[in-house]
């Protein structure tokens, strides 16, 4: 059997300008952030970005590496909005694909079924359909003949997601109470990208958590890579909590571009083993 | 017991708008109605399912602000599996909304033009897929012309209009009841159009009237939104919400 590991930025060398990249987790939680981060050290541009919205959306707008994100919503949890997202929408900088959280969450389903669409309700009546005027409908071709979204396939270039433990093999296994949409974005994927907490020794994931928290089978994943703390600042439990004083530091790197450029020289501009120890040394006070 | 607050009178409207839903997964944003789909459970709707927000059902009904440990999960309901519910129609979400219209559109996307927004707030979320798939109230705590207006911004849950010009939309479509600070609304009228259903105590039908950026349908005689029985102000003080948290939500 293979041995997939690699390190992060062999992962993100494979990345193209223009390429359209998923991102699992949801929100600020257990977001693949190391790799967001490789991303904007490499300065990787013109992307279309898919995302359960958090930083990772606001990081990539911030760095001017966004063409275009599809999303139903960007949040930082504790944070109602995203001020890096909310400046690239409101300076029309980027371009966007606003739908329901459901139509993407179906979208990423027929991607990963290599189906066009799937048909839902959502959407139906909405601006949603206003505002991508791409979006069409189907109808039922059975007796009840119900005009419903035709929600097209969100094919992805390629997905990183981050999980609390992987094997050499590409098994990813998550700990804490929520595995989002993850698989799902692999599913959609052609360059298939894990990252976690720790990699561990064929078999020994049981070791960990019971069968049914290895989500992630190898046939999911192209690439490994063991990132400790590859969800910082977001969460990622039972391994860590949000770093609620670091996502406040990121959101006030929002006020100027000074700030901006502080931040970034402190935490972006550096190998990820140096930003780990920025953040241990904590966030400078403001 | 000290005199009944806003907050308290607000809790029981949003409890009420759960009554006789029977076992079906409440959805309550913000804290009053997170409260209040809490006193519905522990009062006249025991069947109602409620989350620990996070990826499980609850099967206690502890305080708002109780900590995560203090919570007894019955079932694991992580986001993914929340859309089986949704499409199933087995849920009554109360959201929030920063624009609502008269007819129950509901705009949490952006303000100004779409492409390049005023001020771009959190996105539609699953607001379409819920109005279309189930039970919708909402919960607006600051009742202004400037939240409940003419047309919204950017339609993300849809209202009866909306609903009626796409008929797979309107199929399983409700939205059942408007609660605000000052009064309860809904859209029993013969086009569902806006309606005022009780003003809260204290609040006249001008005040309402006023505060309204589109047009409303005033009934003849329009009630008092009924106050909290001794019972459910216990719960809510005692058990519910004993450190407050209501009041931080709708300061008197």
């Amino acid at each position: 059997m293979s041995d997939k590991r690699v390190g992060i930025d062999d992962m993100v060398g494979e990345l193209r300008p223009g390429m359209t990249v998923g991102f699992g987790g949801w929100g600020s939680r257990r977001k693949p952030m190391a790799a967001v981060r490789a991303i904007v050290r490499a300065g990787i541009g013109d992307l279309t970005v898919v995302s359960y919205g958090g930083p990772d959306v606001g990081l990539l707008c911030a760095a001017g590496l966004v063409r275009k994100v599809v999303f139903g919503f960007v949040t930082l949890d504790s944070i109602a909005l995203d001020p890096h997202f909310r400046a690239a929408r409101q300076s029309g900088r980027i371009e966007a694909m606003e739908v329901d959280e459901g139509m993407f969450y179906l979208g990423l389903l027929a991607a990963a079924q290599r189906v066009p669409f799937l048909p839902t309700r959502a959407g139906l009546g909405s601006d949603v359909l206003r505002v991508n005027p791409d979006l069409r409908t189907v109808v039922s071709p059975y007796g009840d003949g119900e005009e419903l979204v035709a929600m097209p396939a969100l094919e992805l270039d390629a997905a990183f997601v981050h999980c609390n433990r992987a094997d050499h093999h590409g098994n990813g296994q998550f700990l804490g109470p929520d595995p989002f949409f993850d698989e799902l974005f692999l599913g959609a994927a052609r360059r298939r990208f894990v990252t976690a907490e720790q990699v561990v020794a064929p078999g020994r994931l049981l070791d960990e958590g019971p069968i049914q928290t290895v989500l992630v089978h190898r046939l999911q994943t192209d690439a490994v890579a063991e990132v400790p703390g590859g969800a910082h600042f977001t969460s990622c439990p039972p391994d860590y909590g949000r770093d609620e004083a670091f996502q406040r530091a990121y959101a006030k790197a929002a006020a100027d571009p000074d700030t901006w450029r502080a931040f970034a020289e402190r935490y972006l501009q550096v190998e990820e083993t140096e930003y780990r120890k920025a953040v241990s040394a904590g966030v400078p006070a403001s | 017991m000290s005199e009944v607050t806003r907050a308290e009178v607000c809790a029981v409207a949003c409890a009420e708008a759960f009554r006789g839903d029977g076992e079906i997964l409440a959805s309550p944003f913000g804290t009053i109605p997170s409260i209040g789909a809490r006193l519905a459970r522990l009062t006249f709707e025991p069947d109602l399912v409620l989350t620990d927000g996070e990826a499980a059902l609850m099967a206690n009904t502890p305080a708002v602000t109780a900590d995560h440990g203090d919570l007894v999960r019955e079932a694991w309901l992580p986001y993914r599996r929340v859309f089986d519910v949704v499409w199933s129609g087995r849920r009554h979400v109360m959201m929030m909304a920063s624009q609502l219209d008269r007819f129950g559109n509901q705009n949490i996307s952006c303000i100004g033009d779409w492409r390049m927004p005023k001020a771009q707030l959190i996105g539609v979320r699953g607001s379409p897929g819920n109005t279309a798939n189930h039970t919708t109230s909402y919960w607006i705590p600051g009742h202004t012309p400037r939240a409940i207006v003419g047309a919204v911004d950017m339609v993300s849950g849809i209202g009866y209009d909306r609903a009626a010009s796409a008929p797979a939309a309107a199929r399983f479509h409700e939205v059942r009841r408007v609660i605000t600070n000052l009064a309860v609304l809904d859209f029993d009228t013969p086009d569902h159009a806006l309606r005022l259903r009780s003003v809260h105590p204290g609040v006249s039908v001008d005040e309402v009237v006023a505060a309204t950026g589109c047009e409303l349908v005033v009934p003849p005689d329009v009630p008092v939104s009924r106050e909290p029985t001794a019972d459910e102000l216990e719960l809510i003080r005692e058990v519910l919400d004993p450190t407050g948290a209501r009041q931080g939500e709708l300061p008197e």
